[in-house]
């Protein structure tokens, strides 16, 4: 790789200080690094002479790869939701090659938009351009339906990293989670296209078969329960069991939900591939188990909770349902483990994933309007983490205070 | 009562280059220097010679106006010949070439049981003014020691888990007398224990036979050895109160003043590192220059080497004409890192494939070999980002810190905040380690430092 490093050295005057594009310098200096780490060295005293090989980009990419499995499987399960609900014929390959067309247009335009925001503004900053949006971009298109404008994707990146991330600061200060903020930015300014039965399954304007809907598993069981309300029928566990059972011929079994052949956004529906991907940021210690358990038990408890008082068919659906259903288990995994948003404190990170828990059951089962609560659950727990660390250096402090003998 | 205390935190770096049990005696450097600059915050020195001046061995060179009655002595006798100067007219070294046999100042002597005797403006007199008082360090801010201050407990650390660290046995070896000596001299300066920690896996033989000190053990991977550390553990630090610092040596030396009334700076210095032909100990004065122990004991040119005096987490770099700092008992050698790799942030194998990692992130396969020893170079792998992973400072560190938070108020000045998280109890060493792992590439011992300096000057 000599030549290539020969042609950067070539033209790296022209980007330093009073070059011809020194305005430019970040946009060449992210280039740079990214094809070659730099040939910085440590400094002579006052710091450490080695330094760990790990580094930010190597986190960020340790994250991409644990997404994988939940991306190649999403593109797989768009052509199959397709086949599922037109009744056509299709191979697997066929599947997955009509879920790379129309989730490859979603990634582009969500890695141009947010690299194109980040490299503006490290160059107004002159800055060095942040790692972090390696793994936003990668984010944004997994939890968007394939029917997504591509418009939209890109104003709603557009949104996400400058008034969720670049006006903090960038990444390391931002306070919410930048893939959500645009996750949440489309569930307030284009609920259509967003929410609601129709826009989970990219049919492509072709006849579906007959008795399809194209709602989501969570939504079968919110409005089964509200039905049997409705109807003043007696209802139970088994009632919206039954239900989704009953759902075109056996679509939301559990295996099916955990498996994640089910419709709904592009990388979130197979709980598998998620706890593939947990597993993954677990062994590299990427992302913070504790969040993950914490968070895991806090829905499973909420929902037994759920469980005992069971006045509608909803709250008396089994709880292990609700580890499985939506999006709880990509957001457990990939979007409340995000350090930067998350409590920075280990006992922090314990109430904080508690919380998110708690918080989306309580939102599934109690809101009327809209069966997910995990988005929600997390953006609101980003909001709280730094008061959960506040209290928990807080008490770090009064130790270290109790301890004094003046 | 004796304790042992076992740390869950830590990170052993298992570097390459580990001195053999071999002492070379007959190697001698012709010059020395020592260096206002190896002591913190040393703002206003005061030099006391010039060049051409003849001075002996224990013969104040400077002092620090703030703290005057502390002399800082010359380590040999011979002829200064240099004070080498910074900006501002700082004094950087003062350097004396070394007479072939060394003369001595002479102070009283006495014996153990005199010294038990001694006053404790007695003891603090003739050691402020021989020169052996800066082997005193306080905490909180790791700075010389104030004689007019009075310590609620003085801590030794008997042994050292940095990387490629000096055994203190070979250290010590025959200094029992002195070292006895030396703790008699200490006790009289505190009213609280003189505490000594020892390693619970090898306990040094030396030190574990010293009466008058409270002895705990210690079990763990670095930064276990670590006095702060150890205070942490046994008697906590606050606002408003002192604990003094002493490393064996400088026991011994204290010791060696007592007994023999000199100022007697020979110290033995371990060479280290994988870029040192065959690392051994060297036995010679404090504040030697280094070229002649190094010049042909190195692999490779040593503009492709990073000298370092002391370890690789808290040394000084130096150049082969460089000199031992006062605090160090170690040399290390490591190759420079100044070159570029290619895709060297994903690829696992690469020219850092050999590199060691506290994490475990994609390819970084370490973890998988507990046992192997490492080259280690100078390069960042990476680049220096915000705070962006946590919870893992607090992994290194056996401390009840939240190293993030404290840094974050010192980065802001945040004088409250520092004093409220704890800055009181750590120095430079204790974070050196969280430095080290951290994927941010972040200054962490200069920031502390700079806020360490912000509280000492507000």
């Amino acid at each position: 790789m000599m030549w290539l490093r020969k042609k950067l050295d070539q033209i790296k005057p022209l980007f330093e200080k009073d070059g011809k594009f020194a305005s430019l310098h970040p946009v060449f200096d992210a280039f740079e690094t990214f094809l070659f780490v730099p040939n910085h060295t440590t400094g002579p005293r006052q710091e450490v002479h080695v330094r760990d090989a790990m580094d930010l980009k190597r986190m960020m990419v340790t994250v991409i790869i644990a997404l994988v499995p939940c991306l190649l499987f999403g593109m797989w399960n768009v052509g199959h939701q397709k086949a599922l609900a037109t009744g056509i014929a299709m191979t697997g390959w066929e599947k997955f090659l009509f879920g790379l067309e129309k989730t490859l247009p979603i990634i582009i335009v969500s890695y141009v938009v947010g690299l194109g925001i980040e490299f503006t503004f490290a160059s107004i900053r002159k800055h060095s351009v942040n790692e972090g949006f390696l793994v936003t971009g990668m984010l944004i298109p997994l939890v968007v339906p394939p029917t997504i404008p591509l418009w939209q994707v890109a104003v709603a990146t557009a949104f996400a990293v400058v008034l969720g991330k670049e006006v903090f600061g960038g990444t390391g200060m931002n306070v919410l989670n930048v893939a959500l903020t645009a996750r949440a930015y489309l569930y307030f300014a284009h609920p259509s296209d967003i929410a609601g039965s129709g826009i989970w399954v990219a049919t492509e304007k072709q006849a579906t078969v007959d008795g399809y809907t194209g709602e989501t598993a969570l939504s079968v069981a919110a409005t089964t329960a509200s039905k049997l309300k409705e109807a003043g029928q007696a209802f139970s566990a088994e009632s919206v069991v039954q239900a989704l059972n009953d759902y075109m011929g056996g679509m939301f079994t559990f295996k099916n939900m955990f498996l994640g052949t089910i419709p709904g956004s592009i990388g979130e529906t197979s709980t598998l591939m998620c706890l593939i991907g947990a597993l993954i940021l677990i062994a590299t210690g990427v992302g913070s188990w504790k969040i993950m358990v914490s968070a895991f038990g806090g829905a499973y408890l909420t929902a037994l909770f759920f469980n005992a008082i069971a006045s509608d068919a909803y709250m008396a659906m089994p709880a292990h349902y609700h580890l499985v259903m939506g999006g709880l288990a990509f957001g457990i995994v990939f979007m409340a483990t995000d350090p930067v948003s998350a409590a920075h404190t280990e006992t922090g990170k314990w109430i904080y994933g508690f919380l998110i828990g708690v918080i989306t059951i309580l939102i599934r089962v109690l809101n009327p309007a809209y069966p997910e609560g995990i988005m929600l659950a997390i953006l609101f727990m980003n909001v709280m983490a730094p008061l959960i660390d506040f209290y928990v250096v807080e008490a770090n402090k009064k130790r270290r205070l109790s301890r004094a003998t003046v | 009562m004796s304790k042992t205390i076992k740390l869950k935190q830590g990170f052993d770096i298992r570097l390459k280059g580990k001195a053999s049990e071999n002492l070379v005696q007959d190697i001698s450097a012709s010059v020395y220097a020592l260096k206002p600059t190896d002591f913190h915050h040393i703002t206003r020195p005061k030099v006391l010679v010039k060049e051409g001046d003849r001075v002996k061995a224990g013969t104040p060179i400077f002092f620090d106006k703030q703290n005057p009655s502390v002399m800082l002595a010359a380590p040999v006798s011979g002829e200064v010949i240099e004070v080498k100067r910074g900006e501002r007219r700082f004094p950087l070294e003062i350097k004396i070439l070394a007479d072939k046999t060394l003369e001595y100042e002479q102070h009283p002597t006495y014996n153990l049981e005199q010294i038990s005797k001694l006053s404790r403006q007695e003891v603090t007199d003739l050691m402020t003014k021989s020169g052996v008082w800066a082997n005193i360090i306080e905490r909180p801010f790791g700075l010389i020691a104030h004689p007019e201050h009075t310590p609620k407990a003085i801590f030794i650390s008997g042994f050292d888990t940095s990387p490629l660290a000096p055994d203190y046995d070979l250290l010590l070896r025959g200094e029992e007398v002195a070292l006895q000596a030396g703790i008699e001299a200490l006790r009289k300066l505190t009213d609280g224990k003189v505490y000594l920690s020892l390693s619970a896996k090898k306990p040094s033989k030396v030190l574990e036979g010293l009466q008058g000190v409270e002895i705990n053990y210690f079990e763990g991977k670095h930064p276990a050895g670590n006095v702060g550390v150890h205070i942490h553990h046994l008697a906590p630090l606050t606002k408003g109160e002192y604990v003094w610092t002493v490393h064996p040596y400088g026991v011994a030396q204290i010791g060696k003043l007592f007994l023999k009334g000199i100022y007697d700076a020979t110290t033995i210095f371990a060479l280290t590192g994988p870029e040192v032909a065959s690392p051994q100990y060297y036995k010679t004065y404090r504040g030697a220059q280094l070229r002649p122990f190094l010049k042909d004991n190195l692999t490779r040119d040593e503009h492709e080497l990073r000298i370092i005096s002391g370890n690789v987490l808290t040394g000084e770099k130096v150049n082969i004409d460089g000199f031992l700092g006062f605090y160090h008992h170690q040399v290390t050698v490591i190759p420079e890192g100044n070159y570029y790799d290619f895709m060297g942030w994903i690829l696992p194998i690469s020219k850092t494939s050999t590199s060691l990692s506290f994490h475990k992130g994609l390819g970084m396969l370490s973890a998988l070999f507990p046992k192997k020893e490492y080259v280690l170079d100078t390069n960042y792998h990476g680049e220096e980002r915000p705070f962006v992973q946590t919870g893992i400072y607090e992994k290194v560190l056996p401390m009840d810190i939240y190293v993030e938070f404290l840094l974050k108020a010192c980065l802001a000045n945040d004088l409250d905040n520092m004093e409220a998280l704890g800055i009181y109890e750590v120095i430079e060493e204790d974070i050196a380690l969280c430095e080290f792992i951290d994927p941010s590439k972040q200054k962490m011992q200069k920031t502390l430092r700079d806020g360490i300096e912000t509280l000492l000057n507000s």
